[in-house]
């Protein structure tokens, strides 16, 4: 990948060669200037990212309610609590119904959408525009737009007036969990918010796809539309569509500002994240379950994050050296 | 996938002509009918934020639906800045101070450590490296607890180092910036250090003004989530004053008192700036999003 990266840079003309030889000595040295050029980042990613994850290893050992420097050993209990605690598990229980939803959903319209706009021969890139727009959205703005206006509860919502339209009595879209109209509501938020993003990580893959490739199915007989799609467009997205399924999976598991917002007063619909914060952050402020909690979060999420990069090669630039 | 930016124009050709051989008037009419109807459907909130920023109380909440008021509401941002009960200008200037400041720190630190990475030789360098790779695993969200534990020891809850500092380190970014780096081509640096300038000299000198396109991207990108962050700052930020404008627009949509009007302005000012961004710096952005989604 790296080897290709530089195409975007100018080119100058390279500097003339001139006859000083390069410095050695402390400007020059190699060591000091690895440092140098390190050292502000590794002592702070040693300090914020380091230092909180081994902190939060030890205080899940301990019982630490209302302080972070506990002196009670506890052992795994607070991990007994976190995994017997309904509304812990129950959380990862959302999450699983939230992923099954807005993974699939967001990978079709993203790949319909780029579809549709890599056809276009007139008014692409404002098309292209409209799509990526909402993605300048914060998911707090349109928790707002969605919980005050389109999914108000009250008539003068913009749902309840479409369907009063057609005779159907206000629902109740976010204050009342049976049936779960609440989903309809966190589903298209995101859906809304996301779905330009990846269009355009499946409108560059469609354009790398070589026209050689349909031109050969074409003279195969290859029908146009469904058959194409099915056997070119498709298998060629492969690589993109596993990255841009597992990048969604990472997301939907980080979910919070949408359901913390849109859900504020009510106790179903809780994330892992969300569930977290009321925990460690809420009246209890219990640390060491709050810890542990994390500590299962993170190992669960290493996993996801270990075949992503498995998938996607985190250090695929290896080769370019 | 990087490279598929500037590629772009090279394979577009072809594909259209072979296009333009099927489908005919007919289809090429449905093609816009959809992408139009999608379009519509995508600008809605859009338009409810206009619609509704501009209006009056009771127009929005109005018996039957009104397109659009019938005279705007400018006044609705004086209104909005004068309530004293909501420190929105407080919560803007917050923002702006915390997205400037997030983006030229993350830049400057993520980007000298990335060359250092890339292209700095130290015997120990994959080690250090694999240090930078190992965080990656871990989204910064799920360790919000862990970080609040170390930045309210810190001392640091409301305040705006608070904010900031603990997000310049990503990893990710770093990741980045290697990896551009490590494309970059390395004859001008080394004609460079010819003319005697040492890693330093010819990082800022050299490097950096060549790869302005690559900067503009992150900083794009980093902005934009500095800006539109939540988690973080409704965390840090337990008292009004060190609220940014993502926590002052869900504190308003939980406050007993709702006035439709003023919360639509808020969020309508408060989108405003990514607005510019996008009409302005697209170009970096697409790249950003390019260099950045892909490689999660």
């Amino acid at each position: 990948m790296s080897t290709t990266t530089s195409r975007g840079v100018s080119h100058p003309a390279p500097a003339k060669a001139a006859s000083a030889r390069p410095r050695r000595g402390l400007r020059g040295g190699a060591t000091f200037n690895f440092w140098l050029f390190t050292g502000p980042f590794l002592i702070g990613l040693l300090v914020f990212v380091y230092v909180p994850i081994g902190w939060s290893l030890w205080l899940s050992f301990f019982e630490a309610r209302f302080t972070v420097t506990p002196d009670k050993f506890v052992g795994f209990d607070n991990y007994r609590q976190m995994l017997e605690n309904s509304n812990f598990t129950g959380s990862l229980v959302t999450f699983t119904v939230f992923a099954a939803f807005i993974v699939p959903l967001t990978w079709a319209l993203s790949l319909g959408l780029a579809l549709l706009v890599n056809r276009l021969r007139f008014m692409r890139a404002f098309f292209r525009s409209v799509f990526f727009l909402p993605t300048a959205c914060s998911y707090v703005a349109a928790s707002l737009i969605w919980k005050m206006s389109i999914f108000s509860g009250v008539r003068f919502g913009l749902m309840n007036t479409v369907l009063g339209w057609f005779g159907v009595e206000n629902i109740a879209w976010l204050a009342n969990p049976d049936p779960p109209w609440y989903w309809l509501v966190i589903v298209s938020a995101r859906l809304w918010l996301q779905a330009g993003f990846y269009m355009i990580l499946f409108l560059a893959a469609l354009q790398n796809i070589p026209p050689e490739l349909y031109e050969a199915a074409a003279i195969d007989g290859a029908g146009p539309g469904w058959q194409t799609f099915r056997h070119i467009t498709l298998p060629q997205l492969r690589a993109t569509s596993t990255a841009v399924i597992l990048l969604l999976l990472v997301a939907a598991y980080q979910a919070f500002d949408e359901f913390f917002n849109l859900l504020s007063k009510t106790t179903w619909g809780r994330p892992p994240l969300v569930e977290l914060y009321y925990t460690a952050l809420g009246q209890a402020q219990d640390y060491g379950a709050g810890s542990a909690g994390a500590v299962i979060l993170t190992l669960l999420i290493c996993m996801v994050t270990l075949l992503q990069g498995k998938f996607m090669g985190f250090g695929r630039g290896e080769e370019a050296e | 996938m990087t490279a598929v930016m500037p590629d772009r124009k090279a394979h577009a050709a072809a594909p259209r002509k072979r296009r333009r051989d099927r489908g005919g008037v007919l289809g090429s009419t449905g093609l816009y009918v959809a992408t139009g109807v999608a379009g519509l459907l995508f600008l809605v909130p859009f338009y409810l934020l206009v619609r509704n920023s501009l209006s009056t109380d009771a127009e929005i909440t109005g018996e039957n639906w009104q397109f659009f008021p019938t005279d705007l509401k400018w006044g609705n941002i004086g209104e909005l800045f004068d309530d004293p009960t909501v420190p929105f200008a407080r919560s803007l200037w917050n923002s702006a101070v915390v997205g400037v400041l997030h983006t030229l720190g993350t830049l400057l630190v993520c980007s000298l450590a990335g060359y250092g990475l890339a292209r700095i030789p130290y015997k120990h360098a994959n080690k250090v490296f694999y240090g930078v790779l190992v965080t990656l695993m871990v989204p910064s969200a799920v360790t919000f607890v862990p970080s609040f534990v170390l930045v309210s020891s810190l001392g640091w809850v409301d305040s705006l180092r608070g904010l900031i500092i603990p997000g310049l380190f990503s990893g990710f970014t770093c990741f980045l910036f290697r990896q551009y780096f490590l494309g970059f081509p390395k004859e001008l640096e080394e004609a460079a250090r010819m003319d005697g300038l040492g890693y330093w000299g010819a990082y800022w000198r050299i490097v950096v003004p060549n790869s302005l396109n690559f900067f503009a991207a992150i900083a794009t990108i980093t902005f934009i989530s500095g800006w539109n962050a939540f988690l973080w700052p409704l965390v840090i930020g337990q008292n009004p004053d060190a609220w940014t404008v993502q926590v002052a627009l869900s504190s308003y949509m939980t406050n007993q008192t709702v006035n439709f009007h003023l919360i639509f302005m808020a969020t309508a000012i408060s989108i405003l700036p990514l607005v510019f961004v996008f009409l302005f710096l697209q170009r970096w952005l697409v790249q950003g999003i390019a260099q950045t989604g892909i490689k999660g």
